[in-house]
């Protein structure tokens, strides 16, 4: 019935219906593992049956179906009494499933389950990669670049703790939305930058996890259609991610934004991007209320995907943007990041005077010294800013970093 | 309903006045706090709650060899020693933290919140 290779079937089911099925499960039997389980044992199945009995007309509800059907099997299976008898009740529950809203699909709540503020970052991270993207646990070792046992157990930790702190499976009330919403957005944009400039390891991109990223974006809009911070985080990883083919070069040295072949930029992704940002325009036009940071992100990066070439960008939309950012979130590298963009706008000198407050508080920061190297290069001050470069290229983790910077430090001597 | 233990931590030295700035300042935190068990009681939250004398009151019991044997002194050595403590009742995680958080606020304090062991934890731990 499908001219689709049966793998292709399997994958793109995969992609589409993982979080659904194990965020079904999970409400159906209240039971993170059981889920995560039955939802692996259903693909496997997927994986023996579809290259024989063809790909069935509707993957999802044949996935969902083979998934619940394991997950009481399970039940069946496990010795004691409870389960036994709890079995029997689900067997018998032919009642409709909850009516749910769009905000109240599943696997919404399952991500505000996997993001809880009682679990650390890293535990966050991993069950949301591993429960609502699919990730096996060895892809998301490999991705943080730790022991395969060491994220399994810190999964099987994490879930552990949500059965027996009682981490409820739900969507915060209106009143929390907001804050814990905040959460969920940070952990979809740390698994992104981490993607996109990894900080560890041999790979200075990590598309695995900036496509992920990006797919849990998609998934947070299509939940959460009318938050602008949703809306604003995914335009702004589109907009970043546009630039990916250009960032790093045929010889593995990162290339900055104003030295990028913008003519190997995504423009449907761009053009993805801006739509999105000139909706949230709009839409703060008309409410009135004010947008947050990832919303002004995505702003400066409409910014300068618009520019033609580097020259060409609007440094002082983006100062007026970065200032906007800066009433809301004072932090030191929203500071620095501003006063690069103040460097193109009224001179290296003014930055550099701005760069240099902020030593105190981000002297362990490899994109400070980068920064300090670069206008100290531009005021021709070059000794003091060779040890800037060596100072970056000591903090840098990441291998195109590394190599664009002595690069420039490099040229640094011979001028 | 899962219960929660929640513990309030404080110097094992305790200074004067109990670390308050003033004595009004202690009635004030104290009322604060009644407010909040009543507050427990009238919301259905209330199990128990009391504060501890000083660590250096405590006597620890090993129990089991032949004779006990008897110390003086906390189990654990520390700079922070548990000050007081609630238990409650709450329906999840959520509004056990949104208690503590309140809780927190009238004893002055920082709160640790932890689950207890329910009839299904016990069950799965006599079951692994």
């Amino acid at each position: 019935m499908t001219q689709l290779p049966v793998a292709d079937a399997i994958a793109r089911a995969h992609h589409e219906e993982w979080a659904r099925v194990v965020a079904g499960l999970a409400r159906r039997f209240g039971d993170l593992d059981l889920a995560e389980e039955a939802a692996a044992e259903a693909f496997v199945a997927a994986v023996e049956r579809w290259p024989h009995d063809g790909v069935p007309p509707s993957p999802g509800g044949w996935l969902t179906t083979t998934a619940r059907r394991k997950a009481i099997d399970r039940l069946r299976r496990e010795s004691h009494r409870e389960a036994k008898h709890q079995a029997a009740q689900m067997l018998s529950d032919h009642a409709p499933p909850e009516p749910t809203g769009p905000v109240e699909d599943d696997r919404l709540r399952l991500l505000f389950t996997c993001c809880h503020p009682a679990l650390s970052m890293e535990a966050r991270v991993a069950l949301t990669l591993r429960l609502l993207g699919g990730l096996t646990v060895a892809e998301i070792a490999h991705a943080f670049l730790v022991p395969e046992t060491t994220m399994a157990q810190r999964i099987t930790r994490a879930k552990a703790k949500i059965r027996a702190a009682h981490i409820p499976y739900r969507v915060p009330s209106a009143t929390d939305l907001h804050e814990r919403l905040t959460g969920v957005l940070a952990v979809v944009y740390l698994v992104f930058n981490e993607g996109y400039l990894a900080s560890t390891g041999d790979d200075p991109l990590r598309a695995d996890l900036t496509d992920e990223a990006i797919r849990l974006g998609r998934l947070l809009r299509s939940l959460l259609p009318d938050d602008g911070e949703v809306t604003g985080l995914l335009a702004l990883m589109l907009l970043t991610d546009a630039r990916r083919a250009a960032r790093v070069s045929q010889t593995g040295e990162l290339v900055t934004l104003d030295e990028q072949d913008r003519g190997a930029w995504d423009r449907p992704l761009i053009a993805e991007g801006h739509a999105l940002v000139r909706e949230r325009l709009a839409a703060v036009a008309a409410s009135g209320e004010p947008p947050g940071r990832y919303q002004l992100l995505a702003a400066i990066n409409a910014v300068h995907t618009d520019a033609r070439s580097a020259r060409d960008t609007d440094w002082s939309q983006i100062v007026t943007l970065y200032n906007r950012l800066m009433a809301l979130d004072p932090s030191p590298i929203v500071r620095l990041n501003r006063a690069i963009a103040v460097a193109e706008l009224d001179g290296p000198d003014l930055a550099l005077a701005q760069v240099d407050r902020l030593t105190e508080s981000l002297e362990g920061y490899h994109a400070f010294h980068a920064s300090r190297a670069d206008l100290l290069r531009r005021l021709g001050r070059s000794a003091e800013s060779r040890t800037a470069y060596d100072r970056a290229i000591q903090l840098t983790g990441n291998p195109a970093e590394r190599a664009y910077l002595a690069r420039r430090r490099d040229q640094l001597v011979r001028s | 309903m899962p219960r929660y233990l929640l513990s309030v931590f404080g110097p094992t030295e305790r200074p004067e006045l109990g670390g308050y700035a003033s004595k009004e300042a202690m009635l004030e935190s104290f009322a604060d706090t009644g407010a909040f068990n009543d507050m427990l009681e009238r919301e259905g939250h209330f199990v128990f709650a009391d504060g501890l004398e000083p660590a250096a009151t405590a006597t620890t019991v090993d129990g089991q060899g032949d004779k006990p044997v008897i110390t003086d002194g906390p189990y654990l050595e520390a700079k922070e020693q548990l000050g007081g403590f609630w238990v409650i009742e709450a329906a999840d995680l959520d509004e056990a933290l949104a208690l503590a958080a309140e809780g927190s606020r009238a004893c002055r304090g920082t709160v640790e919140v932890r689950p207890f062991h329910t009839e299904e934890s016990v069950k799965a731990l006599l079951d692994s």
